[in-house]
């Protein structure tokens, strides 16, 4: 039965919830886009304001729980919906067509992030994805009249309901074997040595996530759609969708035993390897920005993958501090490209000759790119460092020392085409006018926010432990 | 504080140099120059100050110490701290810096507050290295200095010859040096879970992690991560082929800094951290480096000898210099150790003054290839003979400090490995073929063209007089650096006579 005390805990997911209703009604009876604007990011706030008052309840929801993982997931992703939110609002300025949907949508979808962090029960885990999943369509089809757009949607959408397909019949098949679907019960029921049939349920699964996650036999899907979504559902795409999915597949993995296997274990470990290898060398010499981001977060969650092969306390630790640098780095490395493709028209500005000399035209845009680009390639004083000094630890700290070197070079791959972005930023910009961002960038909010979190990068860079208390505060509770 | 003072003091002079561009082009250049000046200055005045008298037992070294907690989860603290050999390298950083600024004084004629600002933020990230204490701190800055010297490679080097573009030597250098640079990350980490594990204790101290005992089968790959990390950088020979391009590409300034600074933080990083670390695993390892230090020796001065371009004979010769100081590092020797120190030295204003001189020369006739150069003996006043005492004093003529630096490595080697000592011997007589070469094809000879040529301004030739005067000054009374160096080549040779006891030891207990 649900009491009191669980709708309190779980208020974030219905105070987000019922903004989307909210906004629904709204534009349904006027439309006005800053308004919507307004009322999405006041929600998203209401929501993060009441996490602390969530988190105090003790109790757990059916289906649901709301431990430390849990609020660490809830607050990461209502920070970066934020983000996108703010940046969005100028992009759409350019959009000729009904601009209020894409918030509507983008509710939604958070919604369902929440909830998704928070599942304990592979119903609500389903639900949850599903509802994360369906709105993230319809915002990469967008701008439709885009025929890249929309490609990019209708990829999305198949090759997504075939991943869904799979993580049904790993349900159905550890369901088969244990006949619980809650996560707890589905632990005691595995503590017996597995067979084949859960292994493979367990495998099924994994490929339903991986796909979501983009790992690297199920990631033909990433570059197309980075390139051709526009680039606030990109951003949403890149940071909220992955990190929610990647939080659920922590805790499947340190509650199911069945990911104990040896023999599963190994095949995780190869998965991590020819991510981190394979996201790094199709970057290489890519001209297009998105595709280029899109193959680096491949890259990205390859070395994240160690902490599912590792598993424990520190794993978890290292999941929470991995992910707050992945995500501060990719909203600024996004948010730049939004930013000189703000307002919308046609196609986004996303070739690499687009940002030549920008240093020139826009010091600080082009600062934050390039503090971005070096977070990303995991140089010190950036969060990127920290994130990658924890992988490498975690690694280490357990003797994987095939991840290791994995790590090692992958990111010595990964240097050459993050430089190659970095210095094409500097060169001289040739005669030609090119797409810019407009004078007043800097002052609208979106710029705002983004140079929030450039800052950030290298706040947390130089003095990370406030964020590596937080982390490690949240991540004891689970 | 004075420690943090020093690191902080570059990188402020260089976010002012990056703002004062919108006062005029002249700004940036005077604030970068005085920036370095002051650390210069404020290194001096430690030097004078400072008290190296061999400390007692047990007590360490340091003259100053600084210490702060940072990222307590993991026990890494911001811990500086100065010796002797730390005072002498931050000395330098800080003379050498000033002479990159003012040798780039006409060189870089755009973008002036940015290029000082990555000139400026290599030398805080260099003083830094040289600074740092605790292992992470250390790997920060190791890793830190390597952007801005990228930027300053790719942005205003010279596309210089045959299909090397300077963005591709910029990234050929960066990878080389952050790829090996994550080993030593590896090797670090590695480093402090053993020491976890045994004690209990997380922590990325120096000191702490000096005694750590670490399994028998983990201690040799530990010790290669660094050793790899610091080879690329020195460079020792299979790992040098960033080298060359980046000299031939970089502009004058970042060469100095290059062959003048960054070479000898891996010497540092060789003498601080690779040999106290692993004593006994560098002591297995010393025949290994010392081959690779002949190897470098003799490589680099044969190719020397075959190069067109007037920079990449010089970058040639650093490889050669550094085969000195990588043999004498690991010769155990008190002696020798001093001498790799006072070679590092020389080496810094030796090859700091011919890439200046050769900057100069190229601002004259816009040209490195010494196939078109020749005879400029009688067309430029003053440079030439300037040239001449650089070129004796790289070929290690008596009464220049290279001299002084060779002779005592060779002689301090010699009792433990004579061989390699004739062998690298030969390296002289090379040496002093290339360095006459170059005279004789760019001074010497039929002119390639006629008609007389600007000579020195009082700027070039104060940098020159300078270096010039170091150079004689060490070479004739080295006497100052010996005396702060005793306290550290003491115990860095100490280290190979006290493992084989210790391996005796417990090679007694097993029995």
């Amino acid at each position: 039965m649900l009491t009191l005390e669980n709708l309190v805990a779980l208020l974030p997911l219905i105070v987000v919830g019922t903004t989307a209703m909210v906004v629904m009604l709204g534009v349904a009876w006027q439309r006005h886009h800053g308004v919507t604007a307004l009322l999405s990011a006041a929600g998203l706030i209401l929501a993060l304001a009441c996490l602390p008052v969530a988190s105090g309840t003790l109790s757990s929801p059916p289906l649901m729980v709301m431990d430390g993982l849990a609020i660490m997931g809830s607050v990461l992703v209502l920070l970066c919906a934020l983000v996108t939110v703010a940046l969005s609002h100028h992009y759409l300025t350019g959009y000729i067509g009904p601009r209020e949907e894409f918030y509507l949508l983008l509710l939604c979808a958070v919604t369902g992030a929440l909830g998704l962090v928070a599942s304990d029960h592979l119903a609500s885990l389903f639900i949850s994805l599903e509802l994360l999943s369906m709105p993230l369509y319809g915002m990469l089809a967008y701008s439709f009249r885009a025929e890249r757009s929309l490609e990019a949607g209708i990829k999305y959408l198949i090759l997504s309901a075939a991943a869904t397909a799979f993580l049904l019949f790993g349900m159905a098949l550890i369901y088969a074997r244990t006949g619980r679907l809650d996560l707890a019960g589905l632990a005691a029921g595995l503590a017996a040595s597995p067979d084949t049939w859960t292994l493979a349920g367990a495998v099924l699964m994994l490929v339903g996530l991986g796909f979501k996650l983009s790992i690297v036999p199920f990631h033909l899907w990433t570059p197309d759609v980075y390139q051709g979504g526009p680039a606030p559902a990109t951003i949403f795409l890149a940071t909220v969708s992955k990190l929610a999915v990647f939080i659920l597949l922590i805790r499947l993995v340190i509650t199911a035993p069945i990911f104990d296997s040896e023999w599963l274990h190994t095949l995780i470990t190869l998965l991590a390897i020819i991510t981190m290898l394979g996201g790094n060398l199709l970057a290489l010499f890519q001209p297009n920005l998105k595709r280029l981001l899109g193959y680096s977060s491949i890259a990205h969650f390859g070395y994240l993958m160690v902490a599912v092969v590792v598993g424990g306390a520190m794993a978890v630790e290292t999941t929470g501090v991995y992910l707050i640098t992945y995500l501060v780095t990719t909203l600024a490395a996004f948010g730049v490209v939004t930013q000189v493709s703000s307002p919308f028209g046609g196609e986004d500005a996303a070739g690499l000759h687009h940002y030549r000399g920008l240093f020139w035209r826009r010091p600080w845009l082009a600062a934050v790119m390039t503090v971005s680009f070096l977070s990303l390639a995991g140089i010190p004083l950036t969060a990127g460092f920290i994130g990658k000094f924890y992988v490498i630890a975690l690694g280490v700290a357990d003797s994987q020392w095939w991840l290791v070197g994995g790590i090692v070079a992958g990111s010595a791959i990964g240097l050459f085409y993050y430089l190659r972005v970095m210095v094409t930023l500097y060169l001289p910009e040739p005669g030609m006018r090119r797409r810019d961002a407009t004078n007043d960038w800097g002052s609208r909010v979106g710029g705002l926010t983004l140079m929030v979190v450039a800052v950030l990068i290298l706040v947390i860079g130089v003095y990370p432990a406030p964020v590596i208390d937080w982390v490690v505060g949240l991540s004891g509770v689970s | 504080m004075i420690l943090v003072w020093l690191i902080l003091i570059p990188f402020i002079g260089g976010l002012l140099c990056w703002q004062a561009e919108h006062w005029g082009e002249k700004t940036p250049r005077w604030i970068a120059l005085i920036t370095m000046l002051f650390v210069l200055v404020i290194s001096l005045w430690l030097w004078v100050t400072g008290d190296f008298t061999m400390p007692g037992e047990g007590s360490r070294h340091w003259i100053l110490e600084w210490r702060a907690p940072w990222i307590p989860r993991f026990g890494i603290e911001i811990h500086l701290a100065m010796d002797g050999l730390s005072l002498i390298l931050v000395a330098l950083t800080g003379f050498l810096g000033a002479l990159a600024v003012l040798c780039s004084w006409q060189e870089i004629a755009h973008r002036v507050g940015f290029f000082h600002l990555n000139l400026l933020f290599i030398l805080g990230g260099v003083v830094g290295v040289f600074l740092a204490l605790d292992l992470f701190l250390f790997f920060l800055f190791w890793e830190m200095m390597l952007v801005p010297m990228y930027f300053l490679i790719a942005l205003w080097g010279h596309s210089g010859s045959q299909g090397q573009t300077r963005i591709r030597a910029a990234t050929r250098f960066f990878i080389y040096t952050q790829a090996s640079g994550l080993l030593m990350l590896v090797s670090i980490i590695a480093l402090v879970f053993v020491h976890f594990s045994n004690t209990g204790e997380l922590s990325f101290s120096y000191d702490t992690l000096r005694g750590t005992d670490i399994p028998e089968a983990l201690a040799p790959w530990l010790m290669l991560g660094f050793f790899i990390a610091f080879a690329v950088k020195l460079p020792v020979v299979p790992f040098h082929g960033w080298l060359p391009d980046a000299h031939a590409q970089a502009p004058t300034a970042g060469s100095v800094d290059l062959a003048g600074i960054l070479l000898k933080t891996a010497a540092y990083g060789i003498l601080r951290f690779a040999l106290p670390l692993f004593p006994e695993e560098s002591q297995a390892f010393a025949p290994v480096a010392m081959t690779l230090g002949l190897v470098g020796i003799i490589y680099g001065a044969v190719l020397a000898c075959g190069q067109q371009d007037i920079k990449r004979l010089i970058a040639y010769t650093s490889i050669s210099h550094m085969g000195f100081v990588l043999i004498a590092l690991y010769s155990g020797s008190e002696l020798a150790i001093q001498g790799a120190i006072i070679l590092m030295v020389a080496h810094a204003f030796s090859s700091a003054g011919l890439f200046i001189l050769s900057g100069q020369l190229y601002e004259r006739i816009h040209t490195r290839d010494m196939r078109i150069m020749g005879g400029l003996w009688g067309r430029i006043p003053i440079l030439p003979g300037f040239t001449l005492c650089f070129v004796a004093a790289s070929l290690g003529m008596p009464a220049t400090a290279n001299f002084v630096g060779e002779f005592m490595v060779l002689f301090g080697t010699f009792p433990s490995a004579p061989v390699v000592v004739v062998i690298a011997s030969v390296g002289l007589v090379l040496a002093a073929i290339y360095s006459l070469l170059l005279m004789q094809r760019v001074h010497y000879g039929p002119e390639y063209r006629h008609g007389a040529l600007a000579g020195p301004d009082l700027r070039e030739y104060g940098m020159m007089l300078a270096l010039l005067v170091l150079t004689l000054f060490v070479g004739l009374y080295p006497q100052p650096i010996l005396d702060i160096t005793t306290p550290i080549a003491g115990p860095a040779a100490e280290l190979f006579q006290q493992a084989p006891t210790e391996l005796a030891d417990r090679a007694g207990e097993v029995n």
